[in-house]
């Protein structure tokens, strides 16, 4: 069991343009209820594991101050941020509770694999949720993830209408979830959500993978152009 | 000295332009004459290179940098340029073309064009945007052709305004080497509107620099500007000349430790630096009587009272580096937090020594020479410009930002670092708008970023198109030239790059 207000750390990046809006301090947690074949970084799936480091949120905060005047918020990232959502509370709650930090946005970035409750739990301190929606067919999400998605789509929908969601987003493998009618159905699925959706596609690299994913070809500048005609 | 070989080069040699000649035959003749008397300990200091007159030239006639008052003489014409008052932009920006002709300076092109924004805003009422849009093309090309030198400067204020949005906008399209820019940045006043503008315009041409207009009002005044390669100086001022100290050619001038070089060689050669620039500025001022005949000082647009010198260092890294070495101590600059310490003591010893030299006509910086990290010229081999961390050895941004900005309150007349990102800030400029935000906020004065992937190289201060460098041997650009040699000695193309990412593809393990 974890004690209180502790987490495991997979790693800490003092700025990072990649996790959400202006230049973020990302916190990436260990562990995650996925096990996606095109992950990018699989050694963060296992809890519990000796190569992460247990820290506090006191810890997490001293390591963020220095990074404060140079940036416009933290990102929760994982792993799976909602797998340890007790000390995701706990560190947002913090952030949003002191002055020295009242500049920040608080964002995860989530597999979307979470129920209602911990939304409900969360939604109070963050300001912004980066979704993954890994395939919006049932059978082609529990090939890719080992799981169903529809706790996903019940995510994206509970988010949205509470004005949390602030992107979801599509890892596409060529082959795998790309077809035009997957992408259009998609579309159609996410505007009916919220007609202004915001939609970013992740295309997929074969670096990180595991040996299963390895084979898979890169999404082409052909592919990424047929993705934006469908999506935008 | 000059002899009849250089002469005959200098009229021969293919690769220059008419003006380029004409500038470089009129700085032989200089230095026919004998270099303003100093004692021996400093012309052997001087031919050694570890003090450095910038090759100035031998009689100094015209102050190194100046800035004249353009705001004063757009409103009250002048007499010696037989000119009326400006009346609406037409008269304005023609005026300004006249005044940048007239205007001396150590390049022969002015390194200071005003602050074009705040300019022109007088000017613009009732002129709509197609037509400002027209009128500043033709305005800019105009700089750009007629004064082609990377030092020729100008700067923005920190309110975005019609001016400065059509510039930034021209910027974009038209990709000149010339004006180079600086955007004044203040906390309040300047939009993030405004910064994304900028930034926007960086990642096409490499400009503007960004500069903390609190410290430098603070320091300076309210009538400041940067330019030349980010020499910050007074509006209606500038400075007599600028002399420099190598650092690591100091270190290694003496055998020692750390509390010798602070106790003897330091001071020793902080003197004949001194030395040096007093000289300079005495045959300016009281041989070549520039201030009894200039017209700009007869009209009010050039105040001696507003001029000091530059007292410059560089080479900050190695000095540290090899003081480290000698005393048997790990850690580089940029690497380790006593490398890092080392460098502090040094430039606040030099800075604290500068501030007690009396120098002479400096009363814009009430009897003292300003302190300059010098940003390097083509001829540095080795030795890395002001405080700056060695080309291609920088740390991770964060790490580099801490290094460089402790040293940046102590240079009031300019600092500056040249930060390389790759195209992942294309896709987030708010990320870069937050840098730029944190980096003031964390004490930096003056800073500029390069896009590795546009088609522009951030010398030391100054831009040159690497389209530019394939076309040698002959340029357009004097400044091209001397950016040639950077490249090929200095490696300043080598610039770690900062790529700020996430680990999600390389994830390693504890923070």
């Amino acid at each position: 069991m974890l004690k209180a207000h502790q987490a495991q750390v997979a790693s800490l990046i003092p700025f990072s343009w990649v996790d959400g809006p202006g230049n973020r301090f990302v916190i990436f947690l260990q562990g995650c209820n996925f096990n996606c074949l095109a992950c990018h970084n699989p050694q963060t799936i296992p809890l519990n594991t000796p190569r992460a480091n247990e820290m506090s949120v006191p810890e997490v905060l001293e390591e963020i101050r220095a990074s404060m005047p140079y940036i416009s918020g933290i990102t929760v990232s994982g792993g799976e941020a909602t797998v340890q959502h007790e000390f995701v509370v706990d560190l947002f709650k913090e952030i949003k509770k002191r002055p020295e930090f009242s500049s920040l946005t608080t964002f995860i970035d989530s597999n979307g694999n979470a129920p209602k409750e911990v939304w409900e739990l969360l939604a109070p301190y963050t300001d912004g949720v980066m979704l993954d929606l890994k395939a919006l067919d049932d059978a082609s999400h529990i090939a890719l993830t080992g799981s169903s998605n529809a706790v996903v789509l019940e995510s994206i929908k509970y988010l949205d209408s509470i004005g949390k969601l602030f992107e979801v987003r599509l890892l596409l493998v060529p082959g795998h979830n790309d077809s035009d009618d997957e992408l259009i159905k998609t579309a159609v699925w996410l505007k009916g959500v919220n007609p202004d959706m915001k939609i970013k596609i992740n295309a997929f690299k074969q670096h990180g993978v595991r040996a299963t994913a390895r084979d898979w070809p890169e999404v082409s500048d052909e592919d990424l152009t047929r993705y934006h005609s469908h999506l935008d | 000295m000059t002899s009849l070989e250089n002469i005959r080069d200098m009229v021969t040699d293919p690769k220059y332009t008419y003006r380029q000649r004409v500038a470089g035959l009129a700085n032989l003749a200089e230095n026919l004459l004998d270099p303003p008397a100093v004692r021996k300990q400093c012309s052997d200091a001087l031919s050694n290179r570890i003090i450095c007159d910038m090759y100035e030239g031998n009689a100094p006639y015209r102050p190194r940098y100046l800035l004249p008052d353009y705001k004063k003489v757009l409103v009250n014409g002048s007499a010696f340029l037989e000119l009326p008052p400006a009346k609406d932009l037409d008269d304005a920006l023609a005026f300004l073309l006249i005044m940048y002709s007239a205007t001396p300076s150590i390049t022969g092109y002015p390194v200071y064009f005003g602050d074009l924004d705040t300019l022109l805003l007088p000017y613009i009422e009732g002129v709509i945007d197609e037509d400002l849009y027209a009128k500043l093309k033709r305005f800019w090309i105009s700089l750009d052709r007629m004064f082609p030198d990377a030092f020729a400067h100008t700067n923005l204020s920190p309110v975005y305004n019609r001016v400065s949005k059509m510039i930034f906008k021209l910027e974009r399209e038209l990709l000149q080497v010339v004006p180079n820019i600086s955007l004044k940045v203040d906390p309040v006043l300047t939009s993030d509107e405004y910064i994304l503008d900028a930034v926007k315009t960086v990642f096409a041409c490499g400009k503007p620099h960004f500069i903390n207009d609190v410290m430098m009002q603070s320091d300076l005044g309210p009538d400041y500007a940067a330019v030349s390669c980010y020499n910050s100086l007074k509006i209606g001022g500038g400075s007599h000349t600028l002399v420099r100290i190598n650092l690591k050619a100091t270190v290694e001038a003496a055998d020692g430790d750390i509390e010798a070089f602070f106790e003897t060689t330091l001071p020793y050669y902080l003197d004949l630096t001194a030395e040096l620039m007093e000289s300079r500025i005495l045959y300016l001022v009281e041989e070549s009587h520039f201030f009894e005949s200039s017209w700009l000082v007869n009209e009010g647009l050039l105040d001696i009272d507003k001029f000091s010198a530059m007292f410059g260092l560089f080479g900050l890294a190695e000095a540290v580096n090899i003081l480290m070495a000698r005393e048997g101590i790990d850690g580089t600059y940029g690497h380790s937090p006593a490398a890092d310490d080392l460098g502090y003591r040094i430039t606040s010893f030099i800075a604290a020594w500068v501030a007690e030299r009396k120098m002479p006509y400096c009363k814009g910086n009430n009897g003292h020479a300003f302190l300059h990290s010098q940003s390097g010229i083509d001829l540095d081999i080795g030795v890395t410009a002001g405080t700056r961390i060695p080309i291609g050895t920088e740390p991770p941004l964060i790490a580099h930002l801490k290094t460089v900005a402790r040293h940046h309150h102590l240079f009031n007349s300019g600092i500056s670092d040249v930060l390389s990102f790759d195209d992942t800030a294309v896709q987030n400029p708010q990320a870069v708008v937050d840098v730029i935000r944190g980096a003031f906020k964390s004490g930096m004065r003056d800073f500029t970023f390069n896009l590795d992937s546009n088609d522009f190289i951030r010398i030391t201060g100054y831009l040159v198109r690497k389209s530019d460098l394939a076309k040698l041997p002959s340029a357009r650009h004097s400044s091209t030239y001397l950016g040639a040699g950077s490249v090929a000695d200095s490696h300043v193309d080598q610039r770690s790059v900062k790529r700020v990412t996430s680990a999600e593809s390389s994830p390693s393990a504890g923070s």
